[in-house]
């Protein structure tokens, strides 16, 4: 994008006239708003780094001062900002956000609905609180005394209150165990189900014959503290879902096609033929398999091949659909339709091993399926003992609904939601994102980790090495000259310098896969390839690995990069094994690269020249030994090895096919998220096993009570609240010593602006 | 006892009352940027009143 150079001070540039990337940023933003009034439109645009107070005024101070722009409104919750603007063509969005230091990206207007569920969930939930509270007030006059008259009466207003909250609370339960019977297996809604509709009945019939005991507060109770376990697991699952959902996408969504006669349109993706031409202009994706005809560039392969240095092409060139075009136009024949393409090659192996991979039942089912069938022998047991005992039917009905609703797991079904969210929360304020519950539970068995390493372990994009002993004049111009280029190298030069001094260069031109020519006077200077910046042969070979910096074709200074460790990486490593896991490397990249890298961070197991189906097959043999592994990985080749380790780990910059497939993702740089994550889900596994036993300690304590008929509505109630209290209680503990660290995990957040390194386009 | 009649039906009309506020401000959004809220207090916006404010000043 154009406005990376704005600081710099430049002479007129020449920029070819395919070089215009904005411009199919904002077809795609004309795409993705949608009309809200008559010229007038809304578009959502995904900011992962929005993280506090100061990010919502920057952001919303700057979005309003474009021209065009009627208002905008950033959701810290969602990292989202949705902007009123009206215009035939979109304002400079995307480009205004990046200017202020914030990496956007266009939100798909399609696939986002509001949350129906949620909405629904709150709804019962609001109901069922209100019901429960207002029978509670009515049962509490009951149980201190009141006469059999005014008993009666409000036993009447209960069971008015209760029934339209049955109907419309208990919907929730009612359907998901209708589908679980239909289909011919049992689920822990079934008992509910039942429980609450018997109690109902039996308590209206006894209304009826003025009976002293109702269990209407029992039944809206029971609803409302399951409502909540509900509510909770919805709820983390869709934020951290939606937050994954935001991240910078990989697929182009459309590309600029050159038709026979010429002229050129903005296609869909899914319209490019075979033997179609698409024009790729520099810092976009190639959209799908090409060949190159015309053009010469270099490319960046790091998320798709595993590879850290950029490869130049030139035409006759095959190119692979998700690299990175990065310095120059390129028009290319393409070779495979969207479908037939590197990508959706990776997604089928992706496909094909997340079926491999053998079904993980969340423990939450596991119990249910053990419990339910519990629950309702009890029952059963209990009304035909009660029945050959006295022979009344009434009073063995009355004992049996009161087993039932003395089982009814309120506190189970608490206490797997209850520390998942507490859990998500933790991992959320150190900038780990879980996608959902499952993927916590998995991560507490593991045994193994594997890690990719280009972009996993290191960073995936040079920095400049040996900083401080360089000339800080050659410096400047090194890096005033680099800020014309989007190729790694020039990036790390700017990066290292960014307080260059400004420096009147003139017709400054970017040679496609050699480097970047300026002049300064009359002098020429050049930035990039040896064989192309000098001229003597002797110094060509002397540093020819290195980047090099020229004045009419002698050396000035010669730069070297390195693709450095992620921050954190030898000590997350070494934490992880003393906790006794196993750790591996797999790696696309060359054979000495990561054995150098191996032996830094002290791991003796390592794979080079891994490709993705290799990765896999390495995964399944540990998953046959009986090895519950955890696999980090970021590329494109990782995401069929993510799809296939037992639990997986992706960092926010990973491809995002990877970042689908996997069950973490962390936004910081630092890998010391990854012992982080595994600690919080040792610890949550173990709260669960300790909410579990909290809860069945109940029930064994609560169920001889109700068998032998001791249970009166004021003990069931008094009973369901405190054991439900107890497990939320033990689950908040989780947040114990998380105070403490919350300056260290702010740091982690603001780290995390520079998640995205290189735009998408 | 017949204070219950005037009693009770108000006690419910309070509930209700609570209630639909409640379902009234989840319709109107107010719980879809919970962390946007507790942030925003900071943030020191000009007092100016409604009228003078330039129009679509409201985005939910």
């Amino acid at each position: 994008m154009s406005c990376c150079s704005a600081s710099v001070m430049v002479g007129p540039t020449d920029p070819p006239a395919d070089d215009q990337p904005g411009a199919a940023v904002q077809d795609e933003l004309w795409l993705e708003s949608r009309e809200i009034a008559p010229g007038q439109r809304l578009s959502e645009l995904s900011v992962p780094t929005i993280h506090c107070v100061g990010c919502i005024r920057t952001i919303e101070e700057g979005l309003k001062a474009v021209p065009g722009v009627l208002d905008a409104r950033v959701n810290l919750t969602a990292k989202r900002v949705s902007v009123q603007w009206e215009g035939s063509r979109a304002p400079a969005l995307i480009e205004t956000l990046k200017d202020l230091g914030y990496a956007a990206h266009p939100w798909q207007a399609a696939g986002e609905k509001k949350d129906e569920v949620l909405a629904r969930l709150l709804r019962a939930l609001a109901v069922a609180g209100f019901a429960s509270s207002n029978i509670m007030l009515l049962s509490v006059s009951v149980w201190s005394g009141a006469d059999a008259q005014a008993r009666d009466i409000f036993h009447w207003i209960s069971a008015l209150i209760a029934l339209p909250v049955l109907i419309y609370s208990g919907r929730i339960f009612y359907l998901s165990a209708w589908s679980a019977l239909r289909r011919g297996h049992t689920n822990m809604d079934v008992p509910i189900s039942i429980g609450i509709s018997l109690a109902f009945c039996l308590s209206l019939y006894d209304t009826m014959r003025s009976g002293p005991h109702a269990y209407f507060d029992g039944v809206v109770m029971l609803l409302f503290f399951l409502l909540i376990g509900r509510t909770l697991d919805h709820v983390m699952r869709e934020r951290t879902r939606s937050a994954v959902k935001g991240l910078a996408r990989l697929a182009s969504k459309g590309a600029l096609v050159e038709k026979e006669d010429g002229t050129r349109a903005y296609l869909p993706v899914e319209e490019i033929q075979v033997g179609s031409r698409v024009i790729v202009a520099a810092g976009e994706r190639i959209p799908v398999d090409a060949r190159v005809l015309a053009g010469s560039s270099d490319l960046d392969a790091a998320l798709v091949t595993g590879e850290s240095d950029p490869q130049p092409v030139g035409p006759g060139a095959q190119l692979q659909a998700g690299t990175l075009n990065l310095t120059g136009p390129l028009t290319l024949e393409a070779t495979a339709t969207v479908q037939n393409s590197f990508l959706s090659e990776m997604v089928r192996l992706m496909e094909a091993a997340e079926a491999g991979r053998s079904t993980y039942r969340r423990i939450a089912d596991r119990v249910s399926r053990l419990f339910a069938p519990t629950v309702h022998t009890l029952s059963f047991l209990s009304f035909l003992g009660w029945m050959v005992a006295t022979g009344d039917p009434h009073r063995a009905i009355t004992i049996a609904v009161a087993v039932l609703i003395i089982t009814c797991p309120c506190a189970l079904g608490l206490s797997v939601p209850m520390v998942q969210v507490v859990a998500a929360r933790r991992l959320f304020d150190r900038g780990i994102l879980l996608k959902d519950g499952g993927g916590l539970e998995r991560m507490a068995e593991i045994d193994t980790v594997v890690f990719d390493k280009t972009g996993t372990l290191t960073l995936g994009r040079p920095v400049l090495q040996n900083r401080n002993g360089l000339d800080s004049d050659h410096l400047d111009l090194a890096a005033a000259l680099a800020a014309h280029s989007r190729h790694p190298h020039s990036r790390a030069l700017v990066d290292a310098h960014p307080t260059a001094r400004p420096t009147a260069f003139i017709e400054v031109a970017e040679r496609p896969g050699f480097g970047v020519e300026a002049r300064l006077g009359e002098d020429v200077y050049r930035l990039g390839l040896p064989a192309w910046a000098l001229a003597d042969q002797a110094q060509q070979r002397e540093v020819a690995n290195k980047t090099v910096l020229s004045k009419n074709g002698k050396l000035l200074a010669a730069y070297s990069f390195i693709d450095p460790l992620r921050p954190e990486a030898a000590a997350a490593l070494r934490d992880l094994q003393r906790k006794g896991l196993k750790l591996e490397i797999l790696s696309g990249d060359h054979q000495a690269a990561v054995e150098a890298l191996a032996r830094k961070v002290g791991v003796s197991a390592w794979q080079a020249r891994m490709r993705p189906a290799d990765k896999t097959a390495r995964l399944t043999a540990l998953a046959e030994q009986g090895r519950k592994v955890l696999m980090v990985g970021d590329g494109l080749n990782d995401a069929p090895a993510l799809a296939a380790a037992h639990v997986s780990m992706a960092p926010a910059n990973a491809a995002d096919v990877g970042r689908n497939a996997a069950d973490l993702v962390f936004l910081g740089e630092g890998l010391d998220a990854v012992p982080e994550a595994f600690a919080v889900a040792k610890r949550s596994a173990r709260l669960v096993r300790q909410n579990f036993a909290l809860s069945f300690t109940y029930n064994a304590i609560a169920l001889p009570f109700a068998i032998l008929g001791f249970v009166t509505p004021l003990f069931a109630s008094v009973a369901m609240s405190c054991s439900s209290i107890v497990v939320v209680a033990n689950a908040m503990r989780l947040n114990r010593g998380a105070r403490r660290r919350n300056p260290e995990a702010s740091g982690t957040m603001s780290n995390s602006i520079r998640v995205n390194p290189e735009p998408v386009r | 006892m017949s204070v219950l009649i005037y009693l009770i039906p108000a006690s419910l009309g309070l509930g209700l009352l609570g209630l639909a506020t409640f379902l009234w401000s989840l319709k109107a959004g107010q719980y879809e940027d919970m962390d946007g809220a507790a942030a925003r207090i900071l943030l020191d916006e000009e007092d100016v009143p409604a009228s003078a404010k330039s129009d679509g000043a409201s985005l939910r």
